[in-house]
């Protein structure tokens, strides 16, 4: 044992910090606390700002590109005024329009829903939750960070150049994303894009492998595996995934990097370009679509899995219930997980696979509505007879439920490669992948404001004004989505400038006015949200300690964040996160850290 | 504090206050950025087999005839070179783990002696690379005729690699064994970069003073793995 004994760094931070006394001070600058911060909460709010930020940029791009396919070819001043050059007496450039439904997508994807759940959640709760004074390594945490702001700035930077942004879609598939002669998007723009997003990959590398080492060696004393709660699950798979998939990503972008740069031929092969050959020959941009697919997928669920988190954690509180299926709920994580690396064929039915393989992902895809349909079971079964409490942040949990399931039952359908085939290239897909990951990860962020914001600020925020946002937002997303399947099915092409073209669409231009009008509905209800977000920092009430009598540790510590969470000891975990409505117990909630009764100990039914 | 730490609770080692694994947070942080690398090398290596598999039959070049030199000698040995390369950088594993070893005995002379053999070895497969990649991209002297004409009647014959055309045969060829060596020999570079660095503290006697060499150890992780990545490289780009 002598040698064990001496393992360095074993101690952890919840050893090592132990005699952090009141007294001990941390002189610290403006520079070192709010922007080059090494603490896990200021890093949380900086994540939490920069893509809440980012989702207004992205929103608006998407109200810029509503517009031209609610009204085509009619002038808007106020695409005069926003996009200068790219408009042409209000009537939006159709190469720009591509460029914004590329930038919004990867904006949403990258900028607002991996960096705005994980970064932000996985950083304020992993060491709330689990008793931990910091992350392992604060330092790499502060990098995480900056990697990300770097890399959201270049992105920023990109939509500016002369050329324009990137604009082959946010999955860049070559060779449109690899031939600066084919669009003009594919000059200057998709190098900038794939340069901010190489950066993203290391922020998100550097984020994941503090939030598993984290995980894995500080958890606080008698807080077991099976004792966590279900949102620092989903954070450590979401970590893991994200370790194993972004560098396939990294893989890709390289060699996309080299077909660019240096005149290799990996995605490229037998290409005209204005009578002239390329030549390249040999590559195949299929390849690019297995490599991209292959982290494509597993980034869905890298998005997903946190919001599903936040919401079993929200809504087992609010209904003063214990989750329903604590260790099923884990084992469907692990299971979505597993599936999700072997599903990525799904996304790509329509290459000219063999129709064999295509039947394997199928397969493969359709399991996953085995785990999935057993979270949202246990997801109502919790609901079912509890004492719902109707917090704002209730309700978007619950609201994540309900994307999840309206969204996933259209993911079987698309799963299937006999019926993906149809409708592939219609907004039919557009609208699954918005209800079941844009719009339910996106909730998921909201629910998450609400519910953590006593622990984020400090202060609580207005129950009024989030109700309203909530009954609004909830009904745009589905006036904005539930009609684009009809889009779909109808036949209507996703990614199209206008289809003015095509006199077959004329009658569904209705639906398409009505979903603008929605978007422009719900897009206004966010401003609810920023009023009452901005506001509540500063002139919230204050916030009680437990706010929400919830019993997992973040509502142990002091409102006022300080350094190391915990003024004195930290606290000792004696039980699961879900001890709601104990039958025989004083109060409706038993916190992690309160110790067995003798009653409890005696009848040793306890997890 | 380190004492109790890593003593379990009755409840096991999973019980929380203890790490799991006894292993500090820095080394499995190392082993997480490894199994990511390790998803970009078969990333790559997989897109490699991938499009040799597509390419049409014979158009691929058959490795042993291609890298058949060896410096200093003017006849043809098949993958002699390339073998001498990877026993270089096998053995720099060998001093490696002697490296490691000597840490764990605190013998601070041998820990420098064994990464100096390390770094050298290091440089010397880097430099040897530098060659393979020389004699690569020169060719030989017959080059490939192509049955093209130049403006002067000459027929025009491609000489060498490079990133658009070779004489060995596919394109793609060229461009993954440019891409993966070169990938595999960044590695290798800021392997050896981090070995100077953690050789720099071992000599001012940080490690001494932090009462261990678990540096010298997550570098030996990092060195190994990149070891380890060049055989499943040469496997492939070389053997197959």
């Amino acid at each position: 044992m002598a040698e064990s004994l001496n393992i360095p760094g074993v101690e952890s931070h919840a050893h090592a910090h132990e005699h952090h006394d009141a007294h001990h001070d941390h002189h610290e600058t403006f520079l070192t606390k709010y922007i080059f911060s090494q603490d896990h909460k200021m890093i949380a709010k900086q994540f939490l700002v920069t893509s809440i930020f980012m989702a207004f940029v992205a929103f608006i791009m998407s109200l810029f590109f509503r517009l031209q396919l609610a009204w085509p070819n009619q002038p808007f001043e106020i695409m005069d005024i926003f996009l200068g050059k790219w408009s042409d007496n209000g009537i939006l450039d159709p190469n720009f329009y591509l460029s914004l439904v590329t930038m919004h997508g990867t904006i949403m994807v990258f900028f607002v829903l991996t960096a705005g759940l994980t970064g932000t959640y996985a950083n304020l709760l992993i060491p709330y939750q689990l008793g931990v004074r910091d992350m392992v390594s604060p330092f790499m945490n502060m990098l995480s960070f900056w990697f990300f702001a770097v890399s959201t700035i270049i992105m920023l930077v990109s939509i500016f150049v002369e050329s324009g942004p990137a604009s082959s879609g946010w999955t860049i598939y070559p060779p449109l994303s690899a031939l600066p002669q084919a669009i003009p998007g594919s000059g200057l723009g998709m190098t900038l894009w794939l340069v901010s997003m190489a950066l993203f990959i290391i922020s998100s590398l550097l984020g994941a492998l503090n939030y598993v080492a984290t995980v894995i060696n500080c958890r606080t004393k008698g807080m077991k595996m099976t004792r966590m709660p279900l949102t620092v699950w989903t954070f450590m798979t979401a970590a893991i995934l994200g370790i194993l998939s972004f560098p396939v990503l990294l893989a890709a972008a390289l060699l996309l990097i080299f077909d660019r740069s240096f005149g290799t031929a990996f995605f490229l092969s037998d290409i005209f370009i204005s009578g002239q050959a390329l030549e390249q020959t040999g590559g195949s941009p299929v390849l690019f679509q297995h490599l991209f697919w292959f982290l494509g997928h597993p980034e869905v669920y890298i998005v997903l899995l946190p919001a599903l988190g936040i919401a079993s954690e929200i809504i087992a509180t609010m209904s003063r219930k214990p989750i329903f299926g604590y260790r099923a709920m884990i084992a469907s994580v692990l299971a979505i997980a597993f599936l999700s690396f072997i599903v990525w064929g799904h996304h790509m039915f329509v290459t000219g696979m063999d129709p064999f393989l295509g039947s394997v992902f199928t397969f493969t895809t359709l399991l996953i509505a085995i785990p999935s349909a057993i979270k949202a079971f246990n997801y109502i079964t919790t609901l079912w007879k509890g004492n719902v409490i109707l917090s704002p942040g209730m309700l978007f949990a619950i609201g994540i439920v309900s994307m999840f399931i309206s969204g996933g039952l259209t993911g079987i359908i698309l799963g299937d490669s006999a019926l993906d085939i149809n409708v592939h290239h219609t907004y039919f897909v557009v609208a699954h992948f918005h209800l079941v990951m844009g719009v339910a990860a996106l909730f998921g962020i909201i629910a998450g404001v609400y519910h953590w914001f006593p622990k984020l600020y400090g202060r609580m925020m207005n129950n009024k004004l989030g109700y309203v946002h909530f009954w609004i937002t909830i009904i745009s997303a589905y006036g904005v989505f539930w009609p684009m399947h009809y889009l779909g099915l109808a036949g209507v092409p996703r990614r199209y400038y206008s289809n003015t073209a095509f006199p077959m669409f004329d009658s569904l231009q209705d639906i398409n006015v009505l979903i603008t009008i929605f978007v422009i509905i719900g897009g206004t209800a966010q401003l609810i949200f920023l009023y009452n977000f901005i506001y509540s920092i500063f002139k919230g009430p204050k916030a009680p300690q437990n706010p929400w009598r919830a019993t997992t540790l973040e509502w142990t510590t002091p409102v006022e964040h300080i350094h190391g969470n915990w003024p004195g000891e930290i606290p000792e975990v004696h039980r699961w996160p879900y001890d709601y409505s104990v039958p025989g117990a004083d109060e409706d909630f038993i916190p992690q850290n309160v110790p067995l009764s003798e009653k409890e100990k005696a009848e040793n039914t306890h997890h | 504090m380190a004492h109790t730490a890593s003593v379990p609770s009755e409840k096991g080692v999973w019980g929380g206050g203890v790490a799991p694994f006894n292993v500090s947070y820095g080394k499995m942080m190392m082993w997480f950025f490894l199994i990511s690398d390790a998803f970009t090398f078969s990333s790559l290596l997989i897109s490699y087999g991938v499009m040799r598999n597509k390419a049409e039959n014979g158009y691929w070049p058959a490795p042993d005839e291609v890298f058949n030199h060896f410096p200093f000698y003017d006849g043809h040995i098949k993958l002699a070179f390339v073998s001498l390369m990877t026993f270089i950088l096998i053995m720099s594993s060998v001093t490696m783990v002697l490296a490691v070893e000597a840490g764990h005995r605190f013998d601070k002379k041998a820990v420098v002696k064994w990464m100096i053999w390390t770094i050298i070895g290091g440089f010397a497969f880097l430099g040897s690379q530098a060659w393979e990649w020389y004699h690569f991209i020169s060719g030989t002297d017959a080059g490939r005729a192509t049955g093209l004409l130049l403006a002067d009647g000459s027929e025009y014959i491609v000489h060498g690699a490079n990133m658009h055309y070779n004489e060995y045969g596919a394109q793609l060829f060229a461009n993954f064994f440019f891409f993966i060596t070169g990938f595999h020999g960044s590695h290798v570079f800021s392997g050896v970069v981090l070995n100077i660095i953690v050789l720099g503290m071992v000599l001012r006697g940080v490690m001494e003073k932090r009462g261990h060499y678990e540096m010298v150890e997550k570098v030996g992780l990092y060195w190994h793995f990149v070891d380890l990545v060049w055989v499943f490289v040469f496997t492939f780009f070389y053997l197959i």
